[in-house]
């Protein structure tokens, strides 16, 4: 798409887009997830307890693929950008390190959730 | 003159590497900062630099650094900032320093430039006067930004500028917001690639230091908010 603007620059608007909008699906799924930590901890319930209703429900597996989603744009793109504030750093490299970083929460939030529903 | 006591005045001498001097000035009713600075020029220093022009604010010239704040010196009263120590005098923060009170400002406006802050007529002069009701919301929108005399007090107060000198910062933004709901202009996409990007309206945090400090009242962060919805705006539909 051509404009006013250059590619670099049309990136970054799309990335502070990208965050503003996981922005605002984390604001919904942390007020769940905390809702959640706090039910279960009042509640008194087991590690098992828990593992029982969380398995097999697709309804969790769902809500907890959207955070992670939601999680993997955002931290990322706010880790990129407070480094580029900060340090002199920037370029395909530092975008690269924050790819790797998405990469890596969406790997490691995965398998969390999956041991949670298998 | 009254009996009250000498105030303390802490003056800025030099450029960035200059020192504060202190003089004794008289206290008088109803005396602004500027007021002392003008005094303290008149009858002990005269090698005292500084700038000003209408003493009323509505020129901008006169904004220094009172006690820690930016503020315009020309409307502000000694005995509402004065503390137990008395006055301390700096030039603006953020610009070079010409020489004691007074900066540089050449940077700040070259931003406004930058930002697009001039405004690009539709008509010509065979036109009719364009009519702008007072009620549409480009115009509240542009109104409520457009009392800026371009003092620096934003620019001097953010936090943005200090980190990154190359952001545009408040004022100049303010401006190219202003004209993006002006009617009549045609500034239109350029304006709003001008204003994006890390250097502009997307670096702001909102930390909202410059509606603080702003002797006008203006919110400048509310003006940059819109530009970071005018762009969105534009880079969904394409046009950027």
């Amino acid at each position: 798409m051509s404009g006013p603007l250059t590619d670099a620059v049309r990136s970054d608007l799309r990335l502070w887009l990208a965050q503003r909008a996981s922005a605002a699906v984390l604001a919904a799924c942390v007020v769940v997830h905390l809702a959640l930590i706090i039910y279960a901890v009042r509640g008194g319930l087991s590690a098992a307890a828990i593992l029982g209703r969380t398995h097999g429900s697709l309804v969790w597996l769902g809500f907890y693929l959207v955070f992670i989603a939601a999680v993997a744009v955002h931290a990322p793109i706010g880790l990129r950008q407070i480094v580029r504030e900060m340090t002199g750093w920037r370029g395909r490299s530092l975008d690269a390190v924050a790819a790797v970083f998405a990469a890596l929460l969406v790997v490691l939030g995965v398998r969390a959730v999956w041991g949670l529903f298998a | 003159m009254s009996d009250a006591p000498a105030l303390s005045v802490k003056v800025w001498r030099g450029r960035e590497d200059g020192a504060f001097q202190e003089f004794a000035v008289p206290q008088r009713a109803n005396q602004t900062v500027l007021d002392v600075v003008t005094w303290i020029q008149r009858h002990l220093d005269p090698t005292l630099s500084y700038r000003f022009a209408c003493r009323v604010g509505m020129c901008g010239s006169c904004a220094m650094t009172v006690n820690g704040r930016p503020r315009w010196t020309c409307r502000t009263q000694v005995t509402v900032v004065a503390g137990d120590g008395g006055l301390s005098l700096a030039p603006l923060a953020n610009l070079p320093v010409i020489k004691d009170l007074a900066t540089d400002m050449t940077a700040f406006f070259e931003k406004w430039q930058r930002a697009g802050g001039r405004f690009r007529p539709t008509g010509t002069r065979a036109d009719e006067f364009a009519s702008v009701p007072p009620g549409t919301p480009e115009r509240r929108a542009a109104d409520a930004g457009i009392e800026c005399i371009g003092c620096g007090v934003c620019h001097a107060a953010c936090d943005i500028v200090r980190w990154n000198p190359d952001y545009l910062g408040p004022a100049a933004l303010n401006r190219a917001w202003t004209l993006v709901n002006d009617v009549r202009d045609a500034g239109g996409e350029a304006r709003l690639a001008a204003v994006a990007g890390d250097a502009g309206c997307h670096a702001c945090h909102s930390t909202e230091s410059c509606r603080e400090h702003c002797p006008k009242h203006i919110n400048p962060t509310a003006a940059i908010a819109g530009l970071k919805r005018a762009t969105t705006v534009a880079l969904l539909k394409g046009r950027l």
